[in-house]
């Protein structure tokens, strides 16, 4: 396993590197530098400009610029951003790191577990209206286009219930449209939004591994007891966690803050994947349901809920996971196009805010990062794949 | 001499006739499977509407439009000063912001938005079919070299290097067409392609061809690509939508500069920031919207029709 993680990983440096050579070969082939800026202005003569150009290095062969360019950026320096003058892209790229890294592991966790409790109910009860409604459900989500959604869900929730709400039991809600925080709230907090919401996705991650602990250690408890343990490390957790965060953590508001922002854009993009997610159980439960060991199970009379979550969803399952290795890249896409309508400041928007803005150290810093993330989630996705398949997990 | 040429002529006429035949029987019975199928014809009807708007329009702005008030990019009705206006008898689906009728543009991005997908999908299966048969058949080092590169390419977001693409160059239709072509021949598509031509390259005629004395280039093009043809349609389909969403997203983010499409018509609307005026500025909204969903959702749908003929495992479930 870990000979087989170290291989990956190697490789995956290759691919970075070569990704990170053709995307600055691509990045040369617009003509002119930046030292045509000054081609309109008298005070600054060719020769000046010539002299520009040596002092940024921009005067020799590509490859040497280019090595200029790796050597720097595996040395942690990334340039400066033009649009943002002084700052370092490498500070801008990572205060937005984690909120775009968040919204894309909710996204997935979350359609992929939604995708497949759905797909496993709808393969089981198959046939009639349900699976026509579901259907079109499916393939809307799947195709429909992104910012429509986004815009779609902003005017149902953010406008249509936000009214309702306030209308019927007076409770302003106030769900935003816009943005990663509400700058006239936290100009008073005592940490910065980064700091709050690495916080909270902390909490999020040791709940989920209190979840997963309490499902594996089940099987070791009397049967009788195994649903009440379950059931346990899936809610009181999270009520303690809750009552930490709104009583004794002192920034109860100012997280709560960061939800209502995170709210939309985390439901556009679980949606969208959701679809997919859906149909893909539902084929791939179907097909499982044919197999021969489903009708031994039958035949021996195990109860249908055993058949249905143990013999059928767990075969079913392997195919789904595979396909996440492909909707990974196109989760990815949606979160750019998600950020960019929710103006939710994250890689996605500096990556379409940079390229609309000429701003180019940026844009390259935010499509290596994003290269980045789809390599280190392929990465997970494969080795999740031999815990899922024990057939692979031998060899 | 001369008996010779006209009997050899006669015998590919005669060949080209059974081939016409062999090809209108196996139409014929893929059509009744597709036939079968509501998904695919779905599909195909909106795909057909659609393309009727595409011939619809130089007849309308010839005929019943007077050009000058219905021009798609730069039309104006100074009998409705005031823009936006909502739907009214003149103008079907009311006037953008700009003045130009809102039918008029819908109509004429439709045939941009086919010449993007038709040349896109013949770019894509060109590539994919052509690699895939290529890494199949050579093996070995060739097989290596493509799949590398092809593992490159998929491990990246197509979307954010069209973005990045778009915004060094400003691409015509046929440049992005041909640009997401490449990108997405470079993924799925080469590598289901290669695992079909594997299991081709293994069949007895293959090797009755190599002991004729048929050569590499001959066994390629005249007895792998076309007996890839089926599975290389299938992923067009899937190439189109694609191609579709993604053009219309990079107009909607503002980063291309094509005269007109779904995507800049909704550009204008958010940036004048009447994206979120459902109840009274639907019209600048849901056409546009509505018209990339439901065609590129066209081709996905008939993409699943195709696949199942293609793969005959999963008929009949």
């Amino acid at each position: 396993m870990w000979s087989y993680i170290g291989k990956r990983v190697f490789q995956m440096l290759i691919t970075l590197v070569l990704f990170q050579i053709a995307t600055y070969i691509l990045i040369d082939l617009q003509p002119g530098d930046v030292t045509d800026l000054f081609v309109g202005n008298p005070n600054i003569t060719a020769a000046e400009r010539q002299r520009i150009a040596a002092d940024l290095g921009l005067d020799g062969p590509l490859y040497e610029r280019m090595w200029n360019y790796l050597t720097n950026f595996y040395t942690g320096n990334l340039g400066v951003s033009m649009v943002q003058y002084p700052r370092p892209v490498g500070e801008i790229l990572a205060q937005r790191l984690p909120r775009t890294l968040a919204l894309f592991v909710y996204a997935t966790v979350f359609s992929f577990w939604f995708g497949y409790v759905a797909g496993k109910f709808l393969a089981w009860k198959r046939g009639g209206r349900w699976e026509y409604a579901t259907t079109i459900v499916g393939v809307t989500l799947y195709t429909i286009f992104t910012p429509l959604l986004g815009y779609i869900l902003l005017w149902g929730f953010a406008t249509k219930l936000d009214k309702w709400v306030r209308n019927t039991f007076g409770i302003d809600f106030d769900l935003p449209v816009s943005k990663f925080s509400s700058t006239s709230l936290w100009r008073k907090a005592p940490y910065d939004t980064n700091t709050v919401f690495n916080w909270m996705n902390l909490n999020f991650i040791i709940l989920v591994v209190i979840v997963l602990l309490a499902f594996f250690l089940s099987r070791y408890v009397p049967r009788n007891r195994r649903e009440f343990l379950r059931v346990a490390s899936m809610t009181v957790p999270f009520a303690l966690s809750l009552v930490w965060w709104i009583f004794f953590s002192g920034v109860g508001i100012y997280a709560w803050d960061l939800v209502i922002h995170l709210f939309l854009p985390i439901l556009t993009l679980t949606l969208i994947s959701f679809g997919g997610n859906m149909l893909l159980t539902r084929t791939s439960m179907l097909e499982t349901l044919r197999e021969d060991y489903i009708e031994t199970a039958r035949a021996k009379g195990l109860p249908e809920k055993i058949i249905r979550n143990r013999h059928a969803a767990r075969n079913a399952i392997l195919p789904v996971w595979t396909a996440l290795v492909f909707s990974l890249s196109s989760t990815i896409s949606g979160g750019i196009i998600t950020e960019t309508v929710f103006s939710w400041p994250g890689i996605g928007e500096i990556l379409v805010d940079s390229v609309s803005n000429s701003d180019f150290p940026v844009a390259m810093g935010a499509l290596t990062v994003i290269g980045v993330m789809t390599l280190v989630a392929h990465l997970i996705v494969d080795i999740g794949y031999a815990f899922l398949d024990p057939r692979i997990r031998v060899h | 001499m001369t008996s010779n040429t006209s009997n050899s002529g006669a015998q590919t006429s005669s060949v080209w006739k059974a081939r016409w035949a062999l090809f209108r029987k196996s139409a014929a019975a893929n059509w009744a499977l597709f036939a079968e199928n509501p998904v695919g014809l779905i599909g195909l009807g909106i795909i057909m509407f659609f393309f009727l708007l595409v011939i619809m329009h130089p007849i309308l702005l010839n005929t019943v439009w007077d050009p000058n008030i219905y021009n798609p990019i730069n039309g104006f009705d100074p009998q409705s000063p005031v823009n936006p206006s909502p739907p009214s008898l003149r103008h079907l689906l009311g006037t953008a912001p700009q003045g130009q009728d809102i039918l008029s543009q819908l109509m004429f991005s439709a045939r941009n938005e086919f010449i993007l997908a038709v040349l896109a999908a013949v770019v894509t299966v060109t590539i994919a079919t052509t690699l895939g048969a290529v890494a199949a058949y050579y093996g070995g080092i060739v097989d290596n070299i493509i799949m590398r590169v092809v593992d490159l390419v998929i491990m990246v977001p197509a979307l954010s290097i069209l973005i990045v693409i778009s915004g060094l160059f400003e691409l015509s239709i046929v440049q992005l067409a041909i640009v997401i072509g490449i990108i997405s021949a470079f993924s799925a598509s080469t590598v289901v392609i290669k695992s079909q031509a594997l299991s081709i390259k293994v069949k007895p005629y293959i090797e009755a061809a190599r002991v004729a004395g048929g050569g590499d280039f001959h066994i390629i093009f005249r007895h792998l690509l076309p007996n890839l043809m089926p599975i290389a349609l299938l992923y067009m389909m899937f190439a189109v939508t694609g191609a579709i969403f993604s053009e219309a997203v990079l107009a909607f983010l503002g980063l291309l500069e094509v005269d007109m499409s779904w995507g800049i018509m909704l550009n204008t609307t958010r940036t004048l920031g009447y994206m979120l005026d459902f109840n009274t500025k639907w019209y600048l909204i849901f056409p546009a919207g509505l018209s990339i969903t439901l065609l590129s959702s066209a081709f996905y749908l008939v993409g699943r029709a195709l696949d199942e003929i293609v793969n005959p495992r999963l008929r009949q479930r």
